[in-house]
Parts: C-alpha cells; sequence; structure tokens
C-alpha cells in the first residue's frame, strides 16, 4: 500500500474511534454515568479528523463544547477523555470540565469552550504569541454556523487578518444552531463570503468527505512555516443526532437527516478505500474490534477512576501565593525568551483567591 | 496612556487595536496562554464591558476548569469613575462587579508610588490581573523617589493613622477620605486611614485590626451601595469585629442614579469630603 492509501486508512480509523466513543456515551449518559451536557459529534468525524491531520505536535488546537471528537483525533488518550466525561479525577481536566471542558497541556489543546465564540479571540492571541515568539505554528480553531452571528467571530477575523496570524479557523457548518437552522439565523448563508471579506482566503469543503478536509487543511497550513495568516475552512457537515442529550431534535424532519446519513464519512472512505483495494478484507472489521476495545478500556479506566478530594475544592482558582515584592528587577522588560513554559503546570498547592 | 512606548518598544509590542474589545481581550489572554505576559489597556470600565464574556468566562476560569494545567498571566489595565463631567456611560465605578469573581486580582492605585510601583508585580502575576485607575487621579503630580520600585500587591495600606474611626477608601476616595481626616482633626477627632490597594482579595486582616482599635469604621466607595465592594468590606467588620465596634459601620457611596452630567449633580452624586465627615459625626466618634 502507498503512503496515501495508508495515511487514509489511518484516516478511517481514527473517524471509527470517535464514532464509536460517542456511540458509547450515549449508553453512559442513559446510565447516569455521564451527567450535564453532552454533545454528540457524530456524523461530523470528517472534519475532526480531516483537520487534526494537517497539524504538527507544535500546533495549538481551540474548540468547543462539541470536542470529543477533536479531542481524540489530536491524540488525548482515550482514557483521560472517558474519564473526564465522568468527573474523575483521571480525567483530562481533572473532572473539573466534563464534556464541554477538556484540556491538555501536551497536545496544545486548549480548551472546549461553551460559549458560542468565545474561543475565536484566544485562538488569534495564540496566534500572535507564535509570531511574537518567530515559531511556525499554528492555532486551528474550532466553531460552528452558530458562532458566525457572534460579534466575537467578526472581531477575531478582522484582527487575525490584520495582524496577519496563523489562525486556521474551521468553521463545522452543520447547519443548525441548537434549533435554529442557518438560513434564520443569517442573511448571507455562505459563511464562506464572510471570512472572504475580511481578506482571510477562506474554502468551502465538503466536510463528509474526510480527504477533501485534510486536503484543504494541508493547503491552509502550508503557508505557515512562510508567515503565512489566517484561513478560513467552511465545512459543510451535518450532525446525526440532536443538539445534546436534552434536545427533542423536533426543528428537523426525518427525510433531511436520513438523507445526510447516506453520505455518512465513515462508510464513504470504507468502501471507496475497499473498491480501491486499498483496505483488505477483514480490516475493517479488524479496525472496527480494535476501537471497541479501546472504548472498553477507556470505560474500565474511567469506571475505575476516583473523584477529586473534597479538599481540593478551591485548589487552582489562582496559581498559588500571590507575588511579594521583592525578586524581579523591575527596570528590565519580560523578556518573551525567558516567559513561564506554558505547558509547566503553575504551583499545585495554589491558594485560593 | 502609551506615550512613548511606541518609539521605545515598537509597533510588534506596543499594538494599536481595533475597536474589538472582545477580541483584542480574548487575544490577550490566548497570548498569555502562548507564553506572553501581555498588558491590555481597555480605555474605561464602561468598555470593559465588551469584553465581559473574555474576562470572566475565560481568564478567570481557564486555570481551575483546566485542572491547573493552563494559566493566564495577563494584565488588564482600565480607567474608573466619575469627576470629570463625562456622564453615564464614562463614569461609572464598575470594579465592584469584577471583585465578585474568583481568580482574578484586582488593584486600585491611589497613589503616584502605586500607579507605578503595581505593574511590575501584576506582570510577575502567574493570573490575570486587573488594575483600575481613577480618571481623576490621571491629572495628579508629584516626586517619586529615586529607589521607587514595585510595591506588594496583596495587602491593604495604612495611609494616615488614628484612634477614634477607620475611615476606608480606594482609589478615587482615598483622597476624599484623608481630606475628611485633616478637617476631622480640626474638630479633635483622630480618624485613620485605610487604603485598600488590592479589591480582590481583600486584605481583610488590615482593615479587622484597624477596627478592633478604633470600635468605628467609615467605607468610603464611588461605586453604588447596593451589591457593592462598600457592602462587603462592611459584612466582613461585621462578620469579624462586630464585638469590637461601638457604632453600626457607615458607608458614603455614590448615589444610586446613572452618572449626570452637570457638575453640582455629579458632585452630589459622588462620595465629597463633607459627606465623610458628617458620617463619622454621625456615629458620634
Ligand atoms: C454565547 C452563547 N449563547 C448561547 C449559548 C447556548 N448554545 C449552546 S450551543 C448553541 C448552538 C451553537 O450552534 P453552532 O455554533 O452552530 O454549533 P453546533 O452546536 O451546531 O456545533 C447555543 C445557542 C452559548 N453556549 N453561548
Ligand atoms: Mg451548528
Amino acid at each position: 500500500m502507498n503512503e496515501a492509501g495508508r495515511g487514509a486508512v489511518h484516516l478511517l480509523d481514527e473517524m471509527v474511534r470517535i464514532r464509536r466513543f460517542e456511540e458509547r456515551c450515549v449508553e453512559l449518559y442513559s446510565a447516569s454515568a455521564i451527567r450535564g451536557f453532552l454533545h454528540l459529534a457524530i456524523g461530523e468525524e470528517a472534519c475532526a479528523v480531516g483537520v487534526m491531520q494537517a497539524l504538527t505536535a507544535d500546533d495549538a488546537v481551540v474548540s468547543t463544547y462539541r470536542e470529543h471528537g477533536h479531542a481524540l483525533a489530536r491524540g488525548i488518550g482515550m482514557r483521560a477523555v472517558m474519564a473526564e466525561l465522568e468527573g474523575k479525577v483521571e480525567g483530562a481536566s481533572l473532572g473539573r470540565g466534563g464534556s464541554m471542558h477538556i484540556f491538555d497541556a501536551a497536545t496544545r489543546f486548549y480548551g472546549g469552550n461553551a460559549i458560542v465564540g468565545g474561543g475565536l479571540p484566544l485562538a488569534v492571541g495564540l496566534a500572535l504569541a507564535d509570531h511574537l515568539q518567530g515559531r511556525a505554528r499554528v492555532t486551528a480553531c474550532f466553531f460552528g454556523d452558530g458562532a458566525v452571528a457572534e460579534g466575537e467571530f467578526h472581531e477575531s477575523m478582522n484582527l487575525a487578518a490584520l495582524w496577519h496570524l496563523p489562525v486556521l479557523f474551521c468553521c463545522e457548518n452543520n447547519l443548525y444552531a441548537m434549533g435554529t437552522a442557518l438560513a434564520t439565523a443569517q442573511s448571507e448563508t455562505d459563511l464562506s463570503r464572510k471570512a472572504s471579506s475580511y481578506r482571510v482566503p477562506a474554502w468551502q469543503v465538503d466536510g463528509m468527505d474526510v480527504l477533501a478536509v485534510a486536503a484543504a487543511a494541508r493547503s491552509a497550513t502550508e503557508s505557515v512555516p512562510s508567515g503565512g495568516g489566517p484561513h478560513f475552512l467552511e465545512l459543510r457537515t451535518y450532525r446525526f443526532r440532536a443538539h445534546s442529550m436534552y434536545d427533542p431534535d423536533r426543528y428537523r424532519d426525518k427525510e433531511e437527516i436520513e438523507h445526510w446519513k447516506e453520505r455518512d464519512p465513515i462508510p464513504a472512505l470504507a468502501e471507496a478505500l475497499t473498491a480501491a483495494g486499498i483496505l483488505a478484507e477483514g480490516e475493517l472489521e479488524a479496525m472496527e474490534a480494535a476501537a471497541a476495545a479501546e472504548v472498553e478500556d477507556a470505560v474500565a479506566f474511567a469506571e475505575a477512576g476516583t473523584l477529586e478530594p473534597v479538599a481540593d475544592l478551591e485548589r487552582f482558582v489562582t496559581s498559588g501565593a500571590p507575588i511579594p515584592a521583592g525578586a524581579p528587577d523591575p527596570e528590565s522588560a519580560p523578556d518573551p525568551e525567558s516567559a513561564p513554559d506554558p505547558e509547566s503546570a503553575p504551583d499545585p498547592e495554589g491558594a485560593s483567591r | 496612556m502609551s506615550l512613548g512606548l511606541l518609539e521605545e518598544f515598537g509597533p510588534e509590542r506596543i499594538r494599536d487595536t481595533p475597536l474589538s474589545e472582545s477580541a483584542f481581550v480574548g487575544a490577550g489572554i490566548g497570548a498569555a496562554l502562548g507564553g506572553m505576559r501581555p498588558i491590555v489597556e481597555i480605555m474605561t470600565v464602561n468598555f470593559s464591558l465588551l469584553a465581559l464574556d473574555q474576562i470572566v468566562n475565560n481568564a478567570a476560569t481557564l486555570l481551575y476548569m483546566s485542572g491547573g494545567q493552563f494559566n493566564v498571566p495577563l494584565v488588564i489595565r482600565m480607567t474608573t469613575g466619575a469627576g470629570r463631567q463625562l456622564a453615564a456611560q464614562h463614569s461609572h465605578s464598575l470594579e465592584g462587579w469584577y471583585a465578585h469573581i474568583p481568580g482574578l486580582r484586582l488593584l486600585a492605585p491611589a497613589t503616584l508610588e502605586d500607579a507605578r510601583g503595581m505593574l511590575w508585580p501584576a506582570l510577575c502575576d502567574p493570573d490575570p490581573v486587573l488594575i483600575f485607575e481613577h480618571g481623576a487621579l490621571y491629572n495628579a503630580e508629584g516626586e517619586l523617589p529615586d529607589d521607587a520600585g514595585e510595591v506588594d500587591i496583596t495587602s491593604a495600606a495604612v495611609r494616615r493613622t488614628g484612634g477614634d474611626v477607620t475611615i476606608v477608601a480606594y482609589g478615587g476616595t482615598l483622597r476624599t477620605a484623608l481630606s475628611a481626616a485633616d478637617q476631622l482633626e480640626g474638630r479633635g477627632v483622630s480618624a485613620e486611614v485605610i487604603d485598600l490597594r488590592c479589591l480582590r482579595p481583600l486584605d481583610d486582616a488590615t482593615i479587622l485590626s484597624s477596627v478592633a482599635r478604633t470600635h468605628r469604621a467609615v467605607v468610603v466607595d464611588e461605586g453604588w451601595r447596593s451589591g457593592s465592594l462598600s457592602a462587603e468590606v462592611s459584612a466582613r467588620i461585621t462578620e469579624g469585629a462586630f464585638y469590637d465596634l461601638d457604632a453600626p459601620v457607615a458607608r458614603v457611596c455614590g448615589a444610586e442614579v446613572p452618572m449626570p452630567y452637570a457638575k453640582h449633580l455629579e458632585d452630589e452624586a459622588t462620595p465629597q469630603v463633607a459627606d465623610v465627615v458628617a458620617a463619622v459625626e454621625q456615629m458620634g466618634a
């Protein structure tokens, strides 16, 4: 098998992992092991997987509350993600965030942000830090079609374009913001035109085709090493399930959902790879079995997980003891080179403020 | 505000931004996450409301929500307060709202030394620091000592010692409190004046130990009385020094109106020296 073929098989594998993970989440939700809001991206896996495969380990990701797929595709261990959903201290965010707030310093995953549009300015700032420190990195920022109506979208698009910052804006346009259809919310439903109006190069991409997403993300990130600015991908996709577990999903008709399910990114790729002779007989089944085993392992890990001690309730409200007057020289400006490593966790003995 | 900085540090480090409060504050947070130590200047607290989401939902929460993985070493400066006839959209003292938020440190310089010396330790703080600068103090002049440097940003300061009453003030009301203390002295009342300096976390110890000595407290706050910083300070005194008190805690606050433009009304709406003196005298100090 050639390299492209192997790459495609990997993308299929990633999508299968995410799908099986989220399907298992539904069961765990019914069993009350997962609580709170649970937003599934079933049907949208190609967006997460396609974009992530264009990123390097040094790049950063800013995501939304619908981020299990982003987290898994970025390489956060399934155990840590599942434990987070179950509110265990072994979770990615110690069980403090839950489904909507997965964070991981090791993979530069700056969260699940549950304020629609709230992550976009952060992505601009992360890209600004890279620019100022001369690091050729990109920050991928995921958000939905609903976020495009927020002021923060427009402010961030303008700022990133104005300052020529390497942000890859990934709009997962699944045609709905909760029960509000795109056409009900937008005077201009071609979202890529909004980005273009800020002079941000924009592409419309079939978000149900992982190879198309990966190719678009790769070309959008190509210019990063040479100081390229922001790019915008409108990933046209669809969620097969309701907005969240609370949503009765009465605003879409069955035919529409069925129509989109025919374009399910997983069987589409599996069939194409089989037809091309890239996916051997039994390989998909093996992939499925491995994903199922990984999911069960993650569930067992989460279930065996422990709860953060109540005594730690106020830990990490702030980093630690406040800075007393003393040590640093007030005449010397802070040097970005000597700035603290953002990856290093602050003093765990932090007092609350 | 940034006079001379552009010339000294250049346009990469001194950035003029579009009027996008949410985006430029959020970008400050993102840059802080990316290893920088940004200072974001939002003009006035009134405009900071357009960035409230970023400050409250991101800057203040990320460290906690990420289980300690991502701290936000960001400094945000803004003007607050009345006294310049700027009417109801440029004059309010909203720092009390921010003082409600866990995860933020709030500073209010009232002196030249603090205005300069708070900045460096604020920059060194691993977490978000909001600095509220009272607009009426911008024209204050004075000489900084040669050895002026950074100052402590964790505690309140006793600006004047006295034995009969404790007057608690901060930012723009410190001058008012000190003038009131001068007048009271002429009437035989010895007032101690505390400058809060750090509005969150509050330095309870300095306040309570003063009240334990003076047995009376007046809190001066330009913000509205209801749900205010003055209410918080008053509650803490009641909780922590109730049996030391010879009189109920008194408060001199901004009138509960949107700030009027006309000078006589603006004066009426903000704490004046005479109001503080009257409050002390009513306590029977
Ligand atoms: C600022 C804000 N307003 C409202 C909400 C409630 N809310 C949560 S998700 C959502 C819909 C967002 O839709 P979209 O951006 O298209 O993302 P999708 O859920 O489709 O992935 C809304 C309105 C919120 N979280 N934040
Ligand atoms: Mg949507």
